[in-house]
């Protein structure tokens, strides 16, 4: 959904936040975003490292020349811990997946993403606002504006779509559908995603979708405490990888493997192909820089692990029977 | 008559050995793919769990193959897996399928009445002959379990990503070649050896995870998206509650033979579950709380969606996991599971336990103490 960079100096002060759409492109966004950097600060400056994470980080990794390639629930952790060091449950919805992540003591103790639906993330909620003819940022502060919110139902994602049609045509302000709307989500977040997790304050809401005060508002309804929402609150993620990269060369001194801002001039391509070791038919992917190959993935085996193995000198791999 | 059986892990090296000894052509069900899924879920109603729909497609795999009859396991209790065996004979009939299939239910204290399935199938084998199958087999089981169980602990420190799963592969064609018992009991210890001659990064004081849950998604590496491996190669030791050998011996009734483990087991469940869910459940609870006893760092739960037994074990999990203070990771897989999702989860799962580990060291209380006092001065600082 987005591609988030941030730049972040030596005392963990965030300098610079991009948040761009990856528009199904993530190579692409990313190296747009390194161009953005290195045209701000001079692309002669020293980077000390770099890390990533989020669901393309297995690919950015390569792309940038990672120090650090991290999930994104410990990324996300990592970042809310700085900002407020108490913080005891992590309220994270972004574009496409929703998740909660308890920390006790300073440590992450449990958490739970999204597993079969999609109510309550970001495109979910760009969608409603496109139907209800409100701009996207507009959407929160309607919410707030509202006095008597309608009851939707939040099991489904679909379902909550028909219901709120419904209340449409039955003459409902948008204000009140929209604060309707958004306590529908949170009861699904809260039934879905932190089903039986002990929310404890203080309660940190990260991730784009909490740039909706009336989400914020919901929430806090629904928890009966205080909200936080960080400043970055969009770009957490990101600032949690850099975090950790900073960690990882300071536990392991050496020099930071990013390839330099050129990178965003580099050509990048990756090509697939599905192997014919077994009836799995696993999809290889192979990332080239530059014509040369960079990286390799996909196989459910490790028949193409190794990069000097060529594509046509690959044994099938081993089989029970 | 050449007869076939559900692929579950390793359990066709055994299964063979005992077949092959009571004079039968066996075809070797083909290791499940994407391939047999998809069968499978094309024919196995959506609501049934995933080890049926990966039956169904491997007997469509095994009869193309040229397999005439499935010796398959029956069962008794809550879990629908003793009616499998019924509906999944249902099924190939539907789907014209002229197999003859052969249920082992488990004897309910009348050895006799296996006895006597047995026989029946096998042409009138004498107690004798199998005795001897049977012995055969469990040997290999005990082999079996001995270089997978090894392979858990030696996979968290290899040198070499994949070395120990390639010392696995030779040790299990050793122990399938293996005929007689000695044999057998040679290649288990030329298995070991092997596992000990991978080479390991020095240093290495790997987290331990135990892996509780349903039996076939814990055996079966292709529908469990071979977590113990990735598991392994994240540097995590690995140990399942159950092996093999536990559940061929609990399911012939030959569970007195682990009888000190299982009342362990119950014991440890007690405070939580009093009752046989079916499936492994209990032992789920059992096995966590004992793992927790065995200073594991932390559990996960593996088991089908909509698996009874285990849903029955996930709502009590939280309770258990605070009481014995040990972090569990429920994953319930299907055909829809994402790969990506459950590596997420995972690489979280290992890097929450590799902090909480850091954090619980001697000498580091300071710091736990000095949490708490910070949450007075929470708010954002810019």
């Amino acid at each position: 959904m987005s591609t988030n960079l941030v730049f972040v100096d030596a005392d963990e002060m965030v300098l610079q936040a991009l948040y761009l759409k990856t528009g199904g492109q993530p190579v692409k966004a990313v190296q747009e975003g390194l161009g953005m950097l290195g045209e701000e600060f001079g692309e002669d400056l020293a980077v000390g490292g770099v890390g990533a994470t989020g669901s393309g980080r297995q690919l950015i990794g390569v792309v940038v020349g990672a120090d650090v390639v991290k999930n994104e629930i410990t990324a996300h952790a990592v970042a809310a811990l700085q900002r407020y060091p108490g913080v005891r449950t992590i309220i994270e919805i972004g574009g496409q997946d929703s998740k909660i992540i308890l920390i006790r003591d300073g440590v992450v103790v449990d958490f739970a993403m999204n597993t079969v639906c999609a109510a309550g993330t970001g495109s979910f909620l760009d969608r409603q606002a496109a139907r209800l003819g409100v701009p996207i940022e507009d959407f929160g502060g309607l919410a707030l504006r509202s006095q008597h919110p309608v009851r939707i139902a939040g099991r489904c994602a679909v379902f909550a779509e028909s219901d709120m049609i419904h209340k449409q045509q039955m003459g409902h302000s948008v204000e009140d559908i929209t604060r309707g709307l958004c306590q529908a989500l949170v009861r699904n977040f809260l039934n879905n995603v932190a089903k039986g997790k002990e929310i404890l304050p203080p309660v940190v809401f990260q991730g784009g979708v909490a740039a909706n005060v009336g989400m914020k508002q919901a929430f806090e309804e629904a928890l009966e405490v205080e909200v936080n929402v960080p400043t970055y609150f969009g770009v957490m993620g990101a600032i949690g990888a850099a975090l950790l990269a900073k960690e990882e060369l300071a536990r392991n001194p050496r020099r930071s493997l990013f390839r330099g801002f050129g990178v965003s001039r580099t050509d990048f391509r990756t090509t697939s192909f599905e192997c014919d070791g077994c009836s799995n038919h696993c999809e290889i992917i192979e990332i080239y820089l530059d014509a040369a190959l960079a990286a390799r993935w996909g196989g459910r085996c490790d028949r193409w692990e190794r990069l000097e193995r060529g594509r046509a000198a690959g044994t099938p791999a081993e089989r029970t029977p | 008559m050449k007869v076939t059986f559900p692929h579950m892990g390793t359990l066709w090296i055994a299964a063979k050995a005992i077949l092959e000894d009571l004079g039968l052509e066996v075809v070797i069900p083909p290791r499940p793919t994407r391939e047999t899924m998809t069968l499978g879920v094309r024919h196995a109603p959506e609501f049934a769990c995933l080890p049926l729909k990966v039956n169904v497609g491997n007997y469509i795999e095994a009869f193309e193959r040229g397999a005439e009859a499935i010796v398959m396991a029956g069962g008794v209790g809550p879990c629908r897996f003793g009616y499998y065996a019924q509906v999944e004979r249902e099924i190939l009939d539907d789907l014209g399928f002229p197999y003859r299939m052969i249920v082992l239910e488990p004897p309910k204290g009348h050895l006799s009445d296996l006895i006597n399935e047995i026989k029946d199938f096998t042409g009138q084998r004498s107690l004798m002959r199998i005795y001897r199958a049977v012995r055969l087999g469990l040997e290999k089981l005990t082999a079996l379990d001995a270089v997978e169980r090894r392979a858990g602990y030696v996979r968290a420190e290899e040198a070499d990503k994949g070395a120990t799963s390639h010392a696995v592969q030779k040790a299990m064609a050793l122990i399938d070649r293996a005929a007689l018992v000695g044999d057998i009991r040679a290649a288990r210890g030329r298995g070991l050896e092997l596992l000990e001659e991978v080479p390991r990064r020095p240093d290495q004081r790997p987290l331990r995870v135990g892996l509780v849950g349903e039996v076939y998604m814990l055996l079966e590496p292709s529908v469990n998206l071979d977590i113990e491996r990735q598991l392994g190669e994240m540097g995590v030791a690995v140990e399942r509650h159950v092996y093999l050998n536990d559940w061929v011996r609990s399911h012939l009734a030959l569970d007195f033979l682990r009888m000190d483990h299982e009342r362990e087991m119950r014991r440890a469940a007690e405070p939580y579950l009093r009752h046989w869910v079916g499936g492994h459940g209990l032992e789920t609870i059992g096995n966590a709380v004992l793992y927790a006893r065995r200073g594991f760092d932390g559990a996960i739960q593996v088991a089908p969606l909509t698996c009874m037994p285990e849903i029955v074990a996930r709502s009590l999990l939280p309770v258990v996991s605070q009481d014995v203070d040990l972090p569990v990771l429920t994953l319930f897989l299907d055909e829809h599971s994402g790969e990506a999702g459950v590596r997420t989860r995972l690489e979280a799962f290992v890097d929450l336990l590799t902090r909480r580990r850091e954090r619980k060291r001697p000498g580091d209380n300071e710091r736990v103490q000095s949490g708490e006092t910070r949450l007075e001065v929470i708010g954002d600082q810019r």
